[in-house]
């Protein structure tokens, strides 16, 4: 239960970081390291490196530019969790991070380094993935940005590449009176969810659906955007019927085999509940200014 | 005749280490550590400040929290290198000097609030950080067990660490909703 040996590289600009990761041919980047170093203490990772990106002053912080929230890599969760701007531009993202773990580890752990980090059950890429938004990687080629769907492969797999480092994510702002939700089912507080589901509303003409945004996290190799559940929901009447339909239509989004956990069918059942219950919640809120 | 093959693994023929300026319990502290040492380590067995414990090492159990710059924090998914130049506190460093416990120790005695102690330490530093950052303290019975979350213990069942919080809010004169 100790790390394995491992160079340290303590980065001080991104620049340094990145030529850090070309000249290692497996390093990992150390940015909160609670998803990290657990793997490191089991050693399940062994990288040649490690980059410390901690004291990267250009990587410190948040920003919201335009109709977009910035969170940069260093922004630990619970910095974001209680940012008010933050909170009046996305309340989703407070409710989100509320279920990241406990308060202990979110004082130290990152949004973006759970997001590159990708655990299939991990609750933040549900996020990113419900709300649209976006991964901006650094290489020794530049700048690109990687659009939520584009960027999760498979349980902690990414497009990033092995030169790449995640410096920030953009999650666009919600516009107001859109109806929002987390909710996840995990057997303690703070573990990671059997089943957990992100929800966007947003009403149109004759009090329809006009959008519907559905996410789930911990039902598959990876998370996933509920498209199914979304095509029951856009253009419908927001009632029970229409809700119970889209929760249905969510349950053959779980590929997630037995596992001691849970069985597949029990992860079907309650991901088409919390489904059924964060759109009741995401109605009840649609259409109302953003308060917790 | 079966032999198990030994993975490819990265070579390191040395342990690289690397210099460290931090303050522990108030104190300034200059070691040349490995890389790859644990900040609970280095507190235990470089610092010998053996409060803090060790459970898990992964991140569940809660007992190796310390404060790194007022925040509660796990020791074992840090690295003594990242905590260079911060402010350590640990277990030490809450009683006073005289011993006279502090409040949430004080309450943790009254209510029974430990039993066998090796999670107590954890515990006390999880609520201290607590109490010192939040303005408003939920004291109802999901808010309370809420903030112990991250913390196990094996033997007392929690009724009495709840009560340990809400009798250290009493001692500290600190109200809240519940």
């Amino acid at each position: 239960m100790k790390p394995p040996l491992f160079d340290y590289v303590r980065a001080e600009t991104v620049d340094e970081a990145v030529a850090a990761r070309a000249a290692h041919e497996y390093s990992a980047v150390l940015a909160g390291g609670q998803s990290l170093l657990p793997t490191l203490n089991f050693r399940l990772a062994r990288p040649d490196a490690l980059i410390d990106i901690g004291r990267i002053k250009a990587l410190q912080g948040t920003a919201i530019d335009g109709d977009e929230i910035v969170i940069r890599a260093m922004a630990r969760q619970r910095e974001v969790e209680y940012d008010e701007a933050i909170f009046a531009a996305n309340p989703l993202i407070r409710e989100t991070l509320g279920n990241v773990a406990h308060a202990v580890i979110r004082n130290r752990g990152t949004v973006v380094g759970s997001i590159a980090h990708a655990d299939a059950s991990a609750e933040l890429p549900a996020l990113l993935l419900a709300t649209g938004g976006a991964v901006i990687a650094r290489g020794p080629k530049g700048e690109r940005r990687i659009e939520a769907n584009a960027f999760f492969k498979f349980h902690m797999t990414t497009s990033l590449a092995a030169d790449e480092i995640a410096v920030a994510v953009c999650i666009p702002r919600l516009p107001p009176g859109t109806g929002y939700a987390f909710l996840e089912f995990a057997r303690r507080h703070g573990d990671y969810a059997l089943a957990g589901v992100c929800a966007l509303l947003t009403m149109g003409a004759g009090g329809r659906v006009a959008s519907a945004r559905l996410a789930a996290c911990g039902i598959g190799s990876r998370a996933v955007r509920l498209v199914a559940a979304e095509a029951a929901l856009n253009g419908q009447k927001p009632d029970a019927a229409s809700f119970a339909a889209a929760a249905k239509a969510a349950r053959d989004a779980v590929t997630a085999s037995d596992d001691r956990q849970a069985s597949i069918a029990f992860r079907k059942h309650l991901l088409e509940h919390i489904v059924g219950r964060a759109l009741g919640m995401a109605h009840g809120r649609a259409g109302k200014p953003f308060a917790s | 005749m079966s032999r198990r093959i030994a993975p490819v693994l990265a070579e390191r023929s040395d342990d690289p280490r690397r210099a460290i300026n931090l303050t522990v319990n108030g104190e300034a502290v200059t070691r040349d550590v490995s890389t790859r040492l644990l900040l609970s380590d280095f507190l235990r067995h470089d610092l010998r400040l053996t409060g803090t414990h060790v459970g898990c090492e992964h991140g569940v159990c809660g007992c190796c929290t310390v404060l790194i710059d007022g925040h509660s924090a796990r020791s074992c998914l840090t690295l003594a290198v990242q905590a260079d130049g911060s402010a350590i506190r640990t277990i030490e460093s809450v009683a006073a000097d005289d011993g006279t416990l502090h409040p949430v120790q004080r309450a943790f005695k009254e209510c029974h609030a430990l039993q066998c102690g090796f999670c107590t330490p954890g515990f006390v530093m999880s609520i201290v950080s607590h109490f010192e950052e939040a303005g408003t303290l939920d004291l109802s019975e999901d808010g309370v067990r809420e903030m112990l979350s991250g913390n196990l213990c094996r033997c007392t069942g929690y009724q009495n660490i709840v009560a340990a919080v809400r009798r250290a809010a009493e001692l500290m004169g600190r109200g809240g909703k519940g």
